[in-house]
């Protein structure tokens, strides 16, 4: 769908104000109408949370509403203190029942985001292990009108399940008050309640039902009846994600000849302070003595010269390069208000969503982006060497950040974000290489009327040549 | 007929030099740099690894074996990764000039065994010449490798070689099914030319129950150490194992996104625009009077086929957008459907092109796929900005996609298989519509002239590509316009 495209006839560009609610994944193909709930299925520590978020985060970054739902949280919110593992004895009356609440408790609130809160994707992070269970979830989503599918994380690997129960189990807030061995005895003794009574999804049984099996943390994967795009999207997201240990690092390219001149966009080469960097950038790398390291660059001078300092083999992507300012390109912020102050306040409006005239919006980016991250998903080791919006966009998909906070990322130059996942986020580390580099950075000024003062329009602009 | 899509060395450098000159233009101010020593590879899906990889086809035969291997390797040769189908059955046929009936394929019949043997080493050894000698890069055997023994046979030969293999195994209990496979493609084929249906379809049905005696599937137990995608009755279910790289997750995800369902897809273009009747190229014009009747024909003619839960796609310019809107129907925006962003030369006429950057115009018509105008696109940039479009159309049915004329090449080119060479020079006229619809191993093409007169956008490879050739030698192709 789209809201409509304003035409300006009397100014000398197309005002390309899109409003559309299209999302980035090209048209809204086949969200059809109807929203996906997504539901785990899996014992304790098999990684349904850790991947009920990761998918949230990466729906949502590509601009699918998704918000996740996990009943263990209910199940805390009502039992206010846990006391240990008997709760989820099969045979606990009291526990079934409150466990029963909290999840029919959780499908309304499900309800809600899908029907009332404009959300496309719920995912309902719970076990889920027997059939009963989840035929109630799957009426309950026919009566709304919401498509099921199932993602059930089969392991029996101890190691992985114990690093599992380490990472993240132990700094639960059911475990607060306790030592380690404790807590990680009763974790095993929940485990085995749910154990007796786990009905795995079954080829005979459920196949009319759309679902993936990911066993052994991705060696294998039974998919069965894909309905739709999104859904197909899913499996491949899920298909190409791994928790092998690595790290991601993010940077720009050094400092350029137009950033120093306060100008945006184009092609330009590195001023010395630049290259001093990319001399620094390659000492950093060695000395982090990053197994199997992949560079990747933008095809863009910029990033490229960045790279050669290195000496290493690296990757160019045409889908790194910065966005394209389109008729505001190599202009400095003063001379877009001059001769667009209309465009620049409705930039300031929306930095998000706007499109420079004959160029590019953020989620465009994002859309042109996906690709990189799927890569990024499949890869150990990178380096990304690339440009300011393009680290915002890849950043606000690392560290789960919304369309309103991404444009505004810090992403100054001569500065290294490392990234690596940790129980079910990102450590992020910044450091700053020690060569001095011009600003870029411009903060949301406050008056983005589109009758404002140039003064009120330039407030923000960090100092250049 | 396997050179597609080469990246060679040279081409990188054509890519870099082009980058370079294209830099010059924006900073005449800017030192020249000496960008020769770029170590970077300019590819876009440059994750393939450097080992060769074979697709091993399993299967009974009539469970889609050679449908999934033409298409997979029309799809990765689009996207720019050398792929070549060799074909077991191809190979028999020329070690066995007739073939007189099912008697053959008996696992019995110690002779045939041999034969067939043989011409499962050739297929191998000539896979090995396509990796060395021809720059492939995926392989697909065709064959249905239905025995363990087989299988390791074709280990071994991968192993000893470095190369990677992937299987894809298509497994269908569903007769109608099978029966549907052997009505379109076997009763044609060469063994069964001097046949009646009964005769042809009676002897394959034996044929298969000789390959059952001895089909032993890829086992979740036993075979858990190898890469492979199993699929269940044309897609409803599939089993994946251990994809070891980015080209496996491709085929995979591919591979789940096709479908057999008969449908048909439109491709048009937009119609005629002001720039077009100026004989400019690129921008971001309105329809003239003749494109807007155009819109109205193609409403009619949309009409009249009345095609069953027809989705339409338009790209985000405006003569696409105007002549979806006269079909009165809710459509798509895709910004990959745009055209190819001619950068500096946007808007100009051809003549404009020569007069002020002659030597661009030529390396253009030297290599037409991969050059990318100054700040702009080329051909293989389109393809890789496409290949979402095409996944996408893969899992729709029937579909009218409104676009360009470059973006119509390059969809054209994936469904008819046009190579890298042709692409850029296919006739995609104004106010014509063309009707795609899979059948057998392809796509029957129908074009529909919907009676507007248009002016004409088609410009032919001039004879003379040489950066010293004169301006009329390189006007020499340019179609007329106001």
């Amino acid at each position: 769908f789209y809201i409509g495209v304003f035409f300006l006839p009397h100014l000398c560009f197309t005002v390309s104000l899109y409003l559309t609610l299209s999302l980035s994944l090209g048209p809204a193909v086949c969200m059809t109408n109807c929203p996906t709930l997504i539901v785990m299925v899996g014992l304790p520590a098999r990684g349904k949370t850790y991947i009920s978020k990761k998918l949230t985060r990466y729906l949502n970054w590509i601009g699918v509403p998704t918000k996740e739902f996990n009943v263990g949280q209910y199940r805390r919110e009502c039992l206010k203190i846990y006391k240990n593992f008997e709760f989820f004895r099969p045979d606990n009356e009291e526990g079934l029942k409150i466990r029963r609440q909290c999840a029919l408790s959780a499908l309304n609130d499900v309800r809600q985001y899908l029907c009332m809160e404009g959300g496309q994707v719920a995912v309902f992070d719970a076990t889920n292990t027997t059939r009963e269970r989840r035929d109630t979830i799957t009426r309950f989503a026919e009566q709304n009108g919401f498509k099921v599918f199932f993602v059930e994380s089969v392991c029996e690997d101890p190691d992985v399940i114990a690093e599992n129960i380490v990472q993240v189990k132990l700094g639960s807030p059911d475990y607060i008050d306790c030592n380690t061995e404790e807590a990680v005895a009763d974790f095993m003794k929940r485990i085995k309640c749910y154990e007796n009574s786990y009905q795995p999804l079954d080829e005979g049984l459920d196949r009319e039902l759309s679902y993936i099996k990911i066993m052994d943390v991705g060696r294998r994967y039974l998919v069965n009846r894909v309905l739709d795009h999104i859904q197909s999207r899913i499996v491949y997201y899920l298909m190409n994600i791994h928790i092998t240990p690595r790290s991601i690092y993010l940077c720009r390219h050094g400092e350029s000849d137009l950033n120093v001149r306060g100008r945006i966009g184009g092609d330009s080469g590195l001023t010395s302070r630049g290259k001093e960097y990319a001399k620094s950038l390659g000492h950093f790398i060695q000395e982090q003595n990053i197994k199997d390291l992949k560079v990747w660059t933008s095809q863009m001078k910029r990033t490229i010269q960045t790279a050669e300092a290195l000496a290493v083999p690296y990757e160019q992507w045409k889908a790194l390069n910065e966005i394209d300012a389109g008729v505001c390109e190599e202009m400095m912020y003063e001379e877009i208000q001059e001769h667009f102050p209309l465009e620049f306040a409705l930039r300031d409006q929306d930095k998000y969503r706007y499109r420079y005239p004959k160029g590019e919006s953020y989620e465009d980016l994002v859309q042109r982006l996906e690709p990189v991250i799927m890569e990024l998903e499949r890869q150990e080791n990178v380096l990304v060497i690339c440009h300011q919006a393009v680290m915002r966009c890849l950043l606000a998909y690392f560290l789960d950040k919304s369309a309103e906070e991404l444009p505004y990322l810090k992403c100054p130059l001569h500065t290294v974000l490392k990234l690596t996942p940790v129980a079910y986020g990102c450590k992020v580390e910044s450091i700053f290489l020690n060569v001095e580099a011009v600003n870029t950075h411009r903060d949301k000024p406050e008056n983005v009327d589109i009758s404002r003062p140039t003064e009120e329009a330039l407030l923000t602009v960090p100092a250049h040549q | 007929m396997r050179e597609r899509g080469s990246l060679s060395a040279a081409k990188g450098a054509l890519l870099a030099r082009q980058h370079v000159v294209g830099a010059e233009r924006a900073h005449p101010d800017a030192p020249a740099e000496d960008l020769g020593s770029m170590v970077g590879t300019c590819l876009h899906f440059s994750l393939f690894t450097n080992s060769p990889t074979v697709i091993v086809m399993v299967g009974l035969p009539a469970r889609g074996k050679t449908y999934i291997s033409k298409k997979l390797a029309r799809y990765l040769n689009w996207i720019g990764v050398n792929t070549a189908v060799f074909n077991l059955g191809q190979y028999r046929r020329e070690a066995v000039q007739t073939y007189k009936n099912y008697e053959f394929f008996r696992p019995d019949n110690e002779e045939a065994m041999k034969i067939r043997r043989n011409c499962a080493s050739n297929a191998l050894t000539d896979i090995g010449a396509y990796f060395t000698k021809e720059q492939g890069q995926v392989a697909v055997f065709d064959a249905t490798n239905t025995t363990r023994e087989r299988r390791g046979l074709i280990l071994s030969f991968a192993k000893e070689k470095g190369y990677k293999v992937f299987f894809v195994e298509s497994v269908c209990d569903d007769p109608d099914i099978i029966e549907q496979n052997i009505m379109q493609v076997k009763l044609s084929s060469p063994d069964y030319e001097n046949c009646d249906k009964e005769e042809a379809l009676e002897d394959f049905l034996k044929r298969i129950e000789c390959y059952k005696m001895t089909y032993v599937p890829l086992d979740e137990e036993k075979d858990r150490h190898l890469s492979y995608i199993k699929i269940f009755n044309v897609g409803s279910r599939y089993l994946v194992n251990r994809v070891q790289d980015h080209i496996q997750s491709r085929i995979v995800y591919y591979l789940m996104n096709i479908h057999v369902t008969p449908r048909s897809i439109y491709l048009s273009r937009h119609g005629e625009s002001d720039l077009n009747l100026l004989g400019r190229i690129g921008g971001d014009s309105g329809l003239s009077t003749r494109g807007q009747m155009y819109a109205s024909a193609l409403a009619a003619f949309v009409q009249s086929q009345s095609i069953r839960d027809l989705k339409v796609w338009t790209s985000h310019m405006k003569r696409t957008i105007q002549t979806a809107e006269a079909l009165g129907v809710p459509y798509e925006q895709w910004k990959a459907l745009n055209e190819i962003d001619a950068g500096m030369c946007e808007e100009m006429t051809y003549e404009e092109i020569q007069g002020h950057h002659p030597e661009e115009f030529a390396l253009r018509d030297q290599d037409k796929y991969r050059y990318r105008y100054p700040k702009g696109e080329s051909y293989e940039d389109m393809v890789h900005r496409l290949e979402p479009v095409i996944m996408e159309l893969e899992r729709q049915e029937n579909v009218l996609v409104i676009c360009h004329q470059a973006v119509m090449r390059c969809l054209l080119a994936y469904f008819l298989d046009k190579s890298a060479d042709e692409l850029p020079y296919l006739r995609c006229p104004l106010h014509t519509v063309l009707k795609l619809t899979p059948v057998a191993y392809g796509c029957k093409v129908e074009s529909i002239f919907l009676n507007v007169q248009a002016v004409n956008t088609h410009r032919e490879k001039p004879p003379n590509v040489d950066i010293n050739r004169k301006t009329e030698d390189a006007l020499q192709t340019v179609p007329e316009h106001v």
